[in-house]
């Protein structure tokens, strides 16, 4: 199939542009080790009390929220490259090439997942000092709910900022949308220990649910309908994620 | 007859219009355009910033759908098999295709492998295109470390790495130095020899009139005039002449002599200046002379220009190619 060709040849060049400027990628990180090392102590005399006596293993509550934050955050902000790919004419160059329209975002995309990855696998061995312990099964399915949430933000991202060209715009719209995703997806705490009518709120975010979901596979309970209902979300983000940038990929003003 | 005719069209556009819908309503950036370009020609798309003439290639490069109209690209119909366009066609943009961080070479060679050349061919024809274009042993650089000239070049490997029949180039030497200009110039003139066919635009006019064999002049979306630079000059009313007299108070004398030449146009006293416009002004200037001389009236100077395409632009439109000030359309603002 010429599509997947393309997507990889996209890839390629992407990755190798990443690789040469490995600042980005790093940066990211960044925000989760702190989050790491100068917030999650802060859990540890309480977590008996938030997880309601599930675990007393604080970064069990702590690194699912985290990952999930990372494969939100180190995603949503893609765009702005695409923004300077935009302005440097790449995006046009590539677009009166006969490829296809899908490939030029799926091989970008598959750059960020790839990325995100690895910067989601450093921080769990940054966590494993601190005592973090979990199924490797959990983990692992994990990381594919991770990779899976980076695609749909990723996507999203480069969806947005074809439409806005302009960073100005993108900056703000992006912030707008990632404050309150956080706040009300228990990422830092979990949403049971606020009064209902923050946790109905909280409800309505899909990726709460993911956060959920994750925090079970890390406890190992792998079957059970929390871990289920996260998957299931994260596909529906993804399925919907990619549908909304490959349209605008294909749109003519992209 | 009519199909082997066809054949040999590089671009048949018919009615092409573009609709841009803005903030202060719908804007018409394309008016209707009608448009042929044959094979192996070098035709200019001549007009001031925001008259459509990006709008237009970016129609016939796929880029943006046209809102009616209906074009055969390279052979393909524009709205049925814009992929088939895309393959036969290279488009160099106006604002560059590479990354700056980017290796030169790398991109060059992803390129092509966008328009399925293999990897190894890509490279061979790539270096190839390096050396044809002057870019030597710039192949692993970063884009960012090039010249501007180098780096209009660099784009039109990248649009050449395909081989491909026709060739778009927008605004090719924009923003460089003047000695860069005259050198793409040549670059461009040498496409042709390889077979190309070239549509550009500009809105400079030594390079329509240094590049093109034929030329189209659109403005407000709308093709005001076309032909061979020749022809369109020929269109304004003749050379410009310029007599200059020893003594100013014989102008009146020679005024009525240049008035009984036939042709003789816009025909002004200035002080010991006496100015006209005639066609082939280079032909009746000996008869004149002699006339004048018989008169016994001296001359300082004489001086014949022959008419620009700035000439020509300000008898079909109205005004100047050089007014800054026009009106333009933001098409960035408008796309998005």
């Amino acid at each position: 199939m010429m599509v997947f060709k393309e997507t990889w040849i996209v890839f390629n060049r992407s990755m190798r542009l990443s690789l040469r400027n490995p600042m980005w990628s790093i940066l990211m990180l960044s925000q989760p080790l702190m989050y790491l090392f100068l917030f999650g102590p802060l859990l540890k005399p309480i977590t008996a009390q938030i997880s309601q006596g599930a675990t007393t293993n604080a970064y069990q509550v702590f690194i699912p929220g985290l990952i999930v934050q990372l494969g939100m955050f180190g995603a949503m902000f893609v765009g702005f490259g695409l923004i300077a790919e935009y302005r440097a004419g790449v995006i046009e160059a590539d677009r009166v090439t006969p490829a296809s329209r899908i490939a030029l975002m799926a091989g970008r995309v598959l750059r960020d997942v790839v990325v995100l990855v690895a910067q989601t696998v450093l921080l769990l061995l940054a966590a494993l000092p601190l005592g973090l312990r979990a199924p490797w099964g959990g983990v692992l399915l994990s990381l594919v709910i991770v990779a899976l949430l980076g695609a749909t933000f990723a996507s999203l991202s480069y969806s947005v900022a074809l439409i806005t060209k302009s960073e100005d715009a993108l900056a703000p719209l992006l912030n707008g949308i990632a404050m309150p995703l956080l706040l009300l997806s228990g990422i830092l705490l979990p949403m049971q220990i606020g009064p209902t009518w923050l946790q109905r709120l909280s409800d309505i975010s899909p990726l709460k649910h993911v956060v959920t979901g994750v925090r079970a596979l890390f406890r190992g309970d792998i079957t059970s309908s929390s871990s289920l209902w996260g998957l299931f979300w994260v596909i529906l983000l993804t399925a919907v994620g990619l549908a909304v940038g490959a349209r605008t990929f294909k749109k003519e003003s992209a | 007859m009519l199909i082997s005719q066809t054949a040999r069209m590089m671009i048949e556009a018919r009615g092409l219009v573009r609709t841009f819908k803005t903030k202060r309503g719908p804007v018409q950036a394309v008016q209707g355009v009608d448009l042929t370009v044959a094979d192996g020609e070098i035709v200019g798309f001549l007009g001031p910033n925001g008259a459509g003439k990006t709008t237009t290639m970016r129609m016939l490069a796929t880029l943006i759908k046209p809102t009616s109209g209906t074009a055969t690209v390279a052979g393909c119909d524009l709205a049925k098999d814009p992929v088939g366009v895309r393959r036969r066609i290279g488009y160099v943009a106006q604002s560059g295709s590479t990354l700056p961080e980017a290796i030169a070479g790398d991109e060059v060679v992803d390129h092509a492998r966008l328009y399925g050349v293999d990897k190894k061919k890509a490279i061979a024809d790539g270096q190839a295109l390096f050396e044809q274009l002057d870019l030597p042993g710039l192949w692993r650089r970063q884009c960012k470390t090039l010249s501007g000239g180098q780096r209009r070049r660099l784009d039109i490997v990248m649009g050449l790495i395909h081989d491909p029949k026709l060739i778009f180039l927008d605004e090719p030497t924009t923003g460089l130095d003047p000695q860069a200009r005259a050198n793409l110039w040549e670059h461009i003139r040498r496409l042709r020899e390889r077979g190309a066919t070239i549509f550009l635009t500009t809105h400079y006019l030594d390079e329509a009139d240094a590049l093109c064999d034929r030329i189209l002049v659109i403005d407000h979306g709308k093709i005001v005039g076309a032909g061979k630079p020749e022809e369109l000059k020929q269109q304004v009313s003749g050379d410009a002449v310029r007599l200059s007299l020893a003594d100013a108070s014989q102008a009146p004398s020679v005024t009525k002599v240049v008035q009984e030449l036939p042709g003789a146009v816009a025909v002004e006293t200035d002080g010991d200046v006496v100015a006209f416009r005639i066609p082939k002004g280079g032909s009746v200037l000996p008869s004149l002379l002699r006339s004048i001389d018989a008169q016994g009236i001296e001359l300082d100077g004489v001086e014949v220009h022959r008419p620009t395409l700035d000439d020509v632009f300000l008898t079909m439109t109205g005004r100047s190619l050089r007014d800054e000030d026009i009106p333009a359309t933001d098409e960035k603002e408008a796309v998005a």
